[in-house]
């Protein structure tokens, strides 16, 4: 009777207990930022989403500013890093030769294995001083436009993009890559059989994976919106909403990492957890959108190693 | 020119970009693994893996207390996501069209993207602040929430992949399903999950976001799993963002430790893998 009934029923609910406990986890830190901001939430109300001081001395707290530091180094950060990550899934995935295609994929997901810490060490002392010179020798034409104005400092929101970029690279690309492999074959050689150039025939491929790709290059902004430790060694870390590349700036990862464990008073301890409440907000509704358009490609994109593990007899075009 | 020679010039142009962009991609990746080593290997000494840090304005000392500590930190973490991770997998995996299945799988994906240092604050929430104290264990919990999807989606996959004739034959010969599964499915993907728990593991070694004030840092040896405890990640940023030229050549030798660490992990990993699929495919 145990091995029967007792023993079927008891390893589903002993093994759904640990399955309950990852739901549990991701609703316990909502709920948890969420309590612990109350402070803060109940002080400041909406104003704390557009008061522009941050001033812990008078206990005034307005989040603006990183706000605005975390969006536009992501979206600048995504668009530079939107077509290259394209290109690299659609060679690796279409163009490449067989024989390049294991060790390439190998070294660009390497990018996505190196740790943060060693991402901003390199910012630091080799990036920022490229960056630098790179601002001094801007002709003075340039300089003027808004884009480019302030002194030419190197630590700044250009920095920060630059780094940020490299590290959305990896993960966009190698999902995209996954989506277009999930595009049937028929689809190009539609396209040949039509008397497409390559390109055409790639690009009614990209078409028919538009939704995927899409959520790829969300599914990368989101990684740019949480990365913490390479931004807060490069981009200045000074709260101030400008457009300007060269300008300091200061994201809501980088103002927790620095002025957490200096928080002396509750108020100001809860106006920073808010602000990591409104960040697992953020990325939550972004991870959400992209893996639902990534879904409705109704394909597992999201298991590269299985795709790599063919168990049946491979299909056509797999990577075997 | 005529338009097909456009359009096939065209077609050209976008091949050679394509290519292009994977180069621009490894660009930074070349010059970051050559300044990681060529600074990395000017500072590493046997006092780096046997000293502890030398008091400010000193020179010398090393990181043996941030080795001791990530070691630590990272079995605190192994030692409740491998169990949490695996066997939640398989029960996503047994039990894939139930509703518990669906949400745990959308609940380990959230968790894969939720920010590093948001779990930080997560867990001070509940590991520090009641104790009023900074503790390895505190750093273990947050470890161990980064690695816990990782584990649950590589099992998931992995059980997938089991043929399904073991089980049959397992329950023919009078197994419960969770005999079957306990027995002759998990260990038959066993290798592909200890692949996978080697890559978390080389993933949340690297992390730095969520101990900044959780396990917080320690100058010290310590092996008490109550106190602060130093990691080599904290440690490198620490060296990094100060003014000392001494802790500046440090700094590049934790990095080289560290990515060589990821380094080696992901080639076993790769390795491992290929020989898995030759197994399964019978080449």
């Amino acid at each position: 009777m145990r091995r029967w009934l007792g023993g079927d029923v008891a390893f589903k609910i002993g093994t759904g207990v640990f399955a309950a406990l990852i739901v549990v986890i991701v609703a316990g830190i909502g709920v948890e930022l969420w309590r612990q901001s109350m402070l803060s939430i109940q002080k400041f109300g909406l104003g704390f989403w557009v008061g522009d001081v941050w001033d812990p001395v008078s206990g005034e707290f307005g989040a603006r500013a990183f706000i605005w530091g975390t969006l536009y180094s992501s979206v600048l950060a995504l668009l530079l890093a939107a077509p290259i990550s394209l290109g690299i899934a659609i060679f690796l995935s279409e163009l490449c030769p067989a024989r390049l295609r294991m060790p390439l994929t190998f070294l660009t997901e390497l990018l996505a294995a190196i740790p943060s810490i060693v991402y901003g060490l390199w910012g630091v002392f080799v990036l920022v001083p490229v960056v630098r010179s790179l601002e001094q020798s801007m002709p003075a034409a340039l300089r003027g436009l808004p884009l480019f104005s302030g002194p030419a400092v190197g630590v700044g929101m250009l920095a920060a993009v630059l780094i940020l970029a490299i590290m959305v690279i990896p993960f966009a690309s190698s999902v995209a890559r996954e989506v277009l492999k999930a595009v049937p074959g028929s689809q190009r050689e539609a396209a040949y059989a039509l008397g497409a150039t390559r390109w055409e025939a790639i690009r009614a491929a990209l078409f028919y994976a538009r939704t995927g790709i899409i959520g790829s290059l969300i599914l990368g902004f989101g990684r740019a919106l949480g990365e913490t430790m390479a931004v807060t060694m490069v981009i200045g870390n000074n709260p101030q909403i400008s457009p300007s590349l060269f300008a300091p700036g200061y994201t809501m990862s980088a103002v927790l990492a620095n002025e957490f464990t200096e928080a002396a008073d509750n108020l100001y301890l809860a106006a920073l957890i808010e602000i990591g409440l409104v960040l697992f907000a953020i990325t939550l509704m972004v991870n959400t959108a992209s893996r639902l358009l990534i879904w409705s490609m109704n394909r597992p994109v999201r298991a590269p190693r299985a795709a790599r593990i063919p168990a049946a007899p491979a299909p056509v075009g797999g990577a075997a | 020119m005529n338009h097909d020679a456009i359009r096939r010039w065209k077609s050209t142009i976008v091949v050679w970009l394509c290519g292009l962009s994977v180069l621009v991609a490894l660009v930074p990746l070349a010059f970051i693994l050559f300044f990681v080593v060529s600074q990395g290997v000017q500072a590493l000494n046997w006092d780096f893996f046997t000293k502890l840090p030398a008091p400010v304005g000193e020179p010398g000392g090393g990181f043996a207390n941030a080795i001791v500590g990530t070691l630590m930190l990272v079995g605190i973490g192994a030692a409740f996501a491998v169990p949490i991770g695996v066997i939640s997998g398989v029960y996503i995996a047994e039990f894939p069209a139930t509703k518990l299945a669906t949400m745990a799988r959308f609940a380990a994906d959230t968790l894969n993207g939720v920010p590093s240092i948001v779990v930080g604050v997560f867990v001070y929430g509940i590991a520090v602040m009641p104790f009023q104290q900074f503790s390895a264990i505190a750093g273990g919990i947050a470890l161990g929430i980064m690695m816990i999807p990782i584990v649950t989606r590589t099992t998931e996959e992995l059980l997938k992949l089991v043929p399904p004739a073991l089980r049959e034959g397992a329950l023919a010969l009078g197994a419960t399903r969770g005999w079957a599964t306990m027995t002759v499915v998990l260990p038959a993907a066993a290798p592909g999950i200890i692949t996978g728990v080697v890559l978390a593991l080389a993933r949340i070694a690297g992390e730095t976001a969520p101990l900044l004030f959780t396990a917080f840092n320690n100058r010290f040896m310590s092996v008490s799993p109550t106190q602060p405890i130093a990691s080599l990640t904290v440690q490198v940023y620490t060296y990094a963002i100060s003014p000392y030229e001494d802790w500046h050549r440090q700094a590049w030798a934790g990095a080289l430790v560290l990515v060589s660490l990821v380094l080696s992990c992901s080639l076993l990993a790769r390795f491992a893998t290929r020989r898995l699929e030759r197994l399964q495919t019978g080449h």
